[in-house]
């Protein structure tokens, strides 16, 4: 920990630390720095994405965390799991969180009142912190280009920590405590799955690095973090995050509910880096045709959120997802499509 | 200074107390806005957020041209909302920055949130208010109720009225909300257009001054760093939630002591800023005292210098510490009146009596005072959206009070509205 200090006070403040790419599961570092200690639900990958998210970041790095399960679930009094300086902030504020302890970091380094070392700074929120409330916060970390700063989105498609009601990252049609099936209405959540990265990377020219990710991609995602902190600038990834308790599935299939999310196309995994964009992993071999998309049945037939669906609703989600790979601009990224 | 003062044990000296630098100051022509805005340059801030709303924000122009100038170095960002305003400096401060923000009205209340976790986690931070109306209706003209919502919450409030006291009471401010003993945030309410937009000849100390006043701001082991991995506001529900408000209520209890501190100090560097709490005006042998906050202090010093010109004994108190709130003081201050007319720039709807926020906290404050004859307290709504007060609207008021303190005429708790129409 030491040297790893020694080695960043040489950089200059104002740079990015410089985290190497770990080219294989066996060059991953041992350190953890979110361990034992969290009272999140058994198979919780929203917890899983945490790990990754802290060990990829390594020591010298600051958290801050957004009001959700990562939080009330994460941080019992005395019992943090967090090894990293951690702070709660509200709901909607971890754009401001980052930019806030960024700028910080940042004055107070100029001006000779603390030790000069690159400090990699990372805010977290869920769907509803970030994808609704958190959104003009984001937006405008995302503009802040002087500083160097995460913001982490870990979706789990609702507002769980509340016990599961609706946001505007939940997938059509979903069972939630606030859209129940009923005798009326089988399909109370009628709106379509907000696309919040591609929109964040669009309508933020000088953000140089957005990504997609999920947990059961464990290197890929540690190697997003590690890039998404090394390049300079605001940057964002957004995490899909399976949740047993809100999705309704026994804990152990949480990973495999993770990729079927990918095999199915529902959750494409790329990577925009300054304005490129390169689909990554399964998604990859979907877009360019190596690898067919499994049925989105498969994905949805194993969650009791999705239990009262009929062949019609399913049919309707698998529609939706083939317009996205077939018609969009931009197959599974950009809801736009040429005249 | 009042007798009550003496009874303050004196501090013991700090090493700041060795160096009293040259008295050098510059005098210039500026408004309470540019005031705030020089006590921010000279206390050296590292993080500044803004965000516009009048008539606050004028004192952001001001610390934006000193920055774009380089008389002045530190973080200066337009967050998109007061409450992303409030929330960046909030976590500015965890990791030991000195911040400076500010808001008027509903920019205040939008930001509420983050006001309220702010003095929930003991982050020190300055804020100016730049008082405004709650408009809707519109309006842009002072009212005082933005500041006083926070009057709960654990934020050091205070009402300056002149600039000069702005900029005095902006570097008093820093130096007590940054004790660790502490560790709260304070807010700095300047009534909109009144003193905010008014000009008046302000001292503007020299940095080396202000630098043997006003220690830097040190978190020690609550500084959030990775060398100090500590947690900062886990959930701790009704396990320890209790004993942590029972924290931040002896801080409260602290700060008027940290205060009388301060200002002994300042007074000794500087030569000015009077007692701490309340300025007593023509009190000596008052028998009807008038007590106000902020600006109210220019009709009513006037008015006051009138009636006494008259041989009518009346006198002013003005509050300038709302939080703490000054009880000791205001209950030596009124110890010997008959009857108090309070005059409140602010309204509490369906409150006790339907008396000001002011006039509450004062009967409150003078009900245990050991004294047989309590003065009776009459509360007066006054100015609300900044419809000025006249000299005449307070000798009407004061007219009311001797009433009163004669028995003539009025229930010793009614609420009057003055100046407006019927
Ligand atoms: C301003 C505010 N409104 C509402 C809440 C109540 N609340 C606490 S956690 C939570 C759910 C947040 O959902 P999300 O951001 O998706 O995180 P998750 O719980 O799903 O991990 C809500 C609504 C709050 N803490 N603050
Ligand atoms: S409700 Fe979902 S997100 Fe929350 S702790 Fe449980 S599994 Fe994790
Ligand atoms: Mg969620």
């Amino acid at each position: 920990m030491q040297e790893a200090k020694e080695q960043a006070s040489a950089r200059d403040f104002t740079s990015p630390q410089v985290l190497e790419p770990w080219t294989g599961i066996k060059k991953v570092a041992h350190e953890e720095y979110y361990t034992s200690g969290h009272r999140t639900c058994q198979g919780c990958e929203s917890a899983q994405m945490m790990r990754l998210l802290a060990k990829a970041a390594g020591p010298r790095t600051i958290v801050v965390g957004a009001t959700g399960c990562m939080y009330v679930a994460n941080t019992t009094y005395y019992s943090t799991p967090w090894v990293l300086p951690w702070m709660h902030t509200q709901l909607g504020s971890a754009g401001s969180a980052a930019t806030g302890t960024a700028a910080g970091l940042r004055a107070l380094m100029r001006k000779g009142k603390m030790d000069k070392e690159p400090i990699n700074v990372i805010a977290v929120c869920g769907d509803g912190g970030g994808a609704d409330m958190g959104l003009s916060a984001i937006s405008a970390a995302l503009q802040h280009t002087q500083y160097n700063l995460l913001v982490m989105l870990y979706d789990n498609e609702s507002y769980a920590n509340t016990d599961i009601q609706i946001s505007g990252s939940s997938p059509y049609g979903v069972n939630t405590s606030f859209s129940p099936p009923g005798k009326l209405h089988r399909i109370m959540h009628k709106h379509w799955k907000k696309n919040t990265a591609p929109m964040l990377a669009v309508g933020h020219p000088d953000c140089r690095y957005v990504a997609t990710v999920v947990a059961s991609n464990a290197v890929d995602t540690l190697n997003k973090v590690r890039r998404a902190l090394s390049i300079g600038g605001p940057t964002f990834l957004h995490s899909l995050n399976p949740c047993p308790k809100g999705w309704d599935y026994d804990p152990k299939y949480s990973q495999q509910i993770g990729e079927l999310a990918v095999e199915t196309g529902i959750w494409p995994l790329y990577e925009i880096e300054d304005r490129k964009l390169k689909m990554y992993g399964k998604s990859q071999h979907i877009a360019s045709g190596v690898v067919k998309r499994k049925p989105v049945s498969e994905y949805l037939l194993r969650q009791g959120r999705f239990a009262h669906f009929t062949q019609e609703d399913i049919a309707r989600v698998q529609a939706r997802t083939d317009e996205m790979w077939e018609k969009w601009f931009l197959p599974g990224v950009i809801a736009l499509s040429g005249a | 200074m009042s007798a009550v003062d003496t009874a303050i044990p004196t501090p013991k000296k700090s090493p700041l107390d060795v160096v009293i630098a040259p008295r050098t100051e510059n005098e210039e022509l500026i408004s309470g806005s540019e005031a705030i805005a020089h006590a921010v340059r000279l206390a050296n801030v590292d993080v500044i957020t803004a965000y516009p709303i009048r008539p606050y924000d004028t004192v952001m122009q001001y610390v934006s041209k000193m920055i774009a100038d380089g008389d002045f170095d530190c973080e200066f960002i337009v967050a998109e909302s007061e409450h992303s305003q409030f929330e960046i400096v909030k976590h500015a401060s965890a990791v030991g920055a000195r911040v400076f923000a500010g808001s008027s009205g509903v920019g205040w209340f939008y930001a509420f949130e983050a006001l309220a976790v702010t003095a929930g986690l003991r982050l020190p931070m300055v804020a100016m208010v730049g008082n405004r109306a709650l408009d809707d209706p519109g309006a842009f003209g002072v009212e005082h109720n933005d500041a006083l919502a926070v009057r709960d919450l654990g934020w050091m409030l205070c009402w300056v009225s002149t600039a000069q006291e702005a900029l005095d009471t902006a570097l008093i401010a820093y130096r007590v909300a940054e004790d660790p003993r502490i560790f709260l945030p304070c807010a700095i309410s300047c009534d909109g257009a009144f003193l905010t937009h008014s000009q008046s000849i302000v001292k503007v100390p020299s940095q080396a001054m202000v630098d043997s006043f006003l220690p830097r701001y040190d978190r020690g082991d609550k500084r959030l760093h990775p060398d100090n991995p500590i947690t900062i506001a886990p959930q701790v529900n009704e396990d320890w939630l209790m004993e942590m408000r029972r924290q931040s209520d002896e801080a409260a209890r602290r700060a008027s002591d940290v205060l009388i501190e301060a200002y002994r100090d300042f007074n000794a560097k500087f030569g000015r800023g009077g007692e701490p709490f309340i300025e007593r005006y023509m009190m000596d042998d008052a028998e009807v005292a008038l007590v106000g906050m902020g600006t109210m202090a220019m009709p009513v010093k006037v008015a006051v210098r009138k009636m006494r010109e008259q041989g009518k004994k009346v006198g002013f108190v003005r509050v300038r510490w709302f939080r703490p709130f000054p009880t000791r003081e205001l209950q030596d201050a009124l110890a010997d009146v008959h009857a108090v007319g309070v005059i409140d720039r602010d309204f509490s709807f369906g409150s006790a009596f339907f008396s000001g926020v002011l006039a509450n906290e004062l009967r409150s404050a003078l009900y245990p005072a050991k004294k047989k004859n309590q003065p009776k307290i009459l509360s007066f709504i006054a100015g609300l959206g900044g419809r000025e007060v006249s000299t005449g609207n307070v000798m009407k008021m004061t007219k009311t009070v001797f009433d009163a303190a004669n028995g003539v005429g009025t229930d010793a708790q009614d609420t009057y509205w003055i100046g407006a129409r019927e």
